[in-house]
């Protein structure tokens, strides 16, 4: 069971690349690329973990207690907030696209362009 | 790993591949709200509660805010 | 480049990826045993060294400053980016509100009027205290921004855009991004490298300790409200009528 978080990543990331690829919306294809980033959050987490060792915020505990690993944490979460916003930089394009083209369709945008 | 790692990992397993395989955006947004939900749950099972708070806060009110958002303005240019 | 060429090859490249990762995760430390001396020794020193309780902020706004800012400036660039795609052309006199899709239920109005103003202030707490308890800017400043959306969802959008008007969310989001670069300044005119550490470190588990960590939490809080504030305002925006478009 030791090697569980890491195929429950891979397996986060190669079904949202799968999602991305196959997508007939590009709203649709936006989803499946946060679900793809997620799987890294997954993955950094699981690398920081130390077995029953409390979270590294010590206001009620001495400093002496064992911690998990905080500077995954500290990428981690800075990097989840990061995501939020460049998916609203995304949908801008997709919105924009729509009012240009009239589809949100990947397959037709890219017939359009020729 | 305790039992409650391991059945928060199948959860969040079965609940990324939902999220990701729905394909009409309105049904989509609500799996990846749970998704997100279950995230948060993951990574405090992980001694993480400063990364389950920006999860929270991130996958459960700004994405599917903007993804509505952004669907409500396609939607009015469709009519 | 047909569907099926495209399959076929997203079939094979993600096949090798797959083989590859699963083989370098393999060599992997096993889950739980964590080998790396870096997080073992900011846990052991950080909070004789800095003087805060909440390890995780420190490592983003001390040890790691320098990677925070360039976290933080993505964040400011995906904001302007949103709000310089979706500029409109035209009057803005001109501009309808949207009528029918944003309208609330009185079920939805009450859970927002109370939970606004909670909200509001356990967003100004977390931002506050995100060097002692976990929280810091960047949740703080999310919990804020959801705060003052909740007024648009009560069906009240007109005073939403009053309240924060496009101008404050893009002073805010500026005055955020401007504040952590000032503080890295104020190190270079403290005497030590830019970035540096050169407020009083306080007693442990007080408001005021951290030196720095405290001011840059507050900026980065100041910038993701003002950020998302203003890429919630702009999709608003969109959702305006213009009189060409109802001609």
């Amino acid at each position: 069971m030791d090697f569980l978080p890491y195929v429950v990543s891979a397996w986060l990331f190669g079904v949202g690349v799968v999602a991305m690829v196959t997508a007939r919306n590009l709203i649709s294809l936006i989803m499946a690329l946060v679900v793809t980033q997620s799987s890294t959050y997954v993955l950094l987490l699981a690398i920081g973990y130390v077995t029953g060792a409390a979270p590294p915020i010590f206001a009620s505990v001495p400093s002496s207690t064992p911690a998990v690993d905080p500077v995954v944490q500290a990428l981690t979460l800075t990097d989840i907030v990061v995501e939020a916003t460049v998916t609203a930089l995304l949908l801008t394009f997709a919105v924009r696209a729509h009012q240009r083209f009239g589809t949100l369709d990947p397959r037709e945008l890219r017939a359009l362009r020729d | 790993m305790i039992a409650l790692q391991v059945t928060i990992l199948l959860v969040v397993a079965v609940a990324g591949a939902v999220a990701a395989l729905i394909r009409q955006p309105k049904r989509q947004i609500v799996a990846l709200n749970i998704y997100g939900l279950t995230l948060a749950l993951l990574f405090f099972a992980f001694s993480a509660p400063d990364v389950a708070l920006s999860e929270l806060a991130v996958g459960g009110v700004v994405l599917p805010m903007i993804v509505l958002l952004a669907l409500a303005r396609v939607r009015r240019h469709e009519r | 480049m047909t569907q099926r060429l495209r399959l076929v090859l997203l079939g094979t490249g993600l096949s090798t990826l797959l083989g590859l990762l699963l083989w370098g995760l393999h060599g992997v430390p096993p889950f739980g045993h964590y080998r790396g001396p870096y997080g073992q020794l900011v846990d052991t020193v950080g909070e004789r060294e800095r003087h805060v309780t909440n390890m995780v902020s420190a490592v983003n706004f001390d040890y790691r400053g320098f990677d925070t800012i360039g976290e933080e400036f993505i964040l400011f660039v995906a904001g302007a980016g949103c709000a310089v795609v979706l500029r409109r052309q035209g009057d803005p006199a001109e501009r309808t509100e949207p009528s029918g899709p944003l309208g609330a239920t009185e079920a939805t109005r009450t859970v927002a009027l109370l939970g606004m103003a909670p909200l509001a202030v356990f967003g100004i707490y977390v931002v506050a205290h995100g060097h002692l308890t976990p929280g810091g800017g960047f949740q703080g400043g999310c919990i804020t921004a959801s705060a003052v959306v909740l007024v648009c969802l009560a069906g009240r959008c007109r005073t939403m855009r009053r309240i924060v008007p496009e101008t404050l969310a893009d002073l805010w989001d500026s005055a955020g991004a401007g504040g952590y670069v000032l503080v890295g300044l104020g190190g270079l005119a403290g005497g030590a490298a830019f970035l540096s550490n050169v407020l009083p470190l306080g007693t442990t588990g007080h408001l005021t300790s951290g030196g720095t960590m405290a001011v840059i939490s507050l900026a980065i809080g100041l910038e993701v409200t003002g950020a998302l504030l203003l890429i919630v305002t702009e999709f608003l925006n969109q959702l305006q009528r213009t009189p060409q478009e109802d001609a």
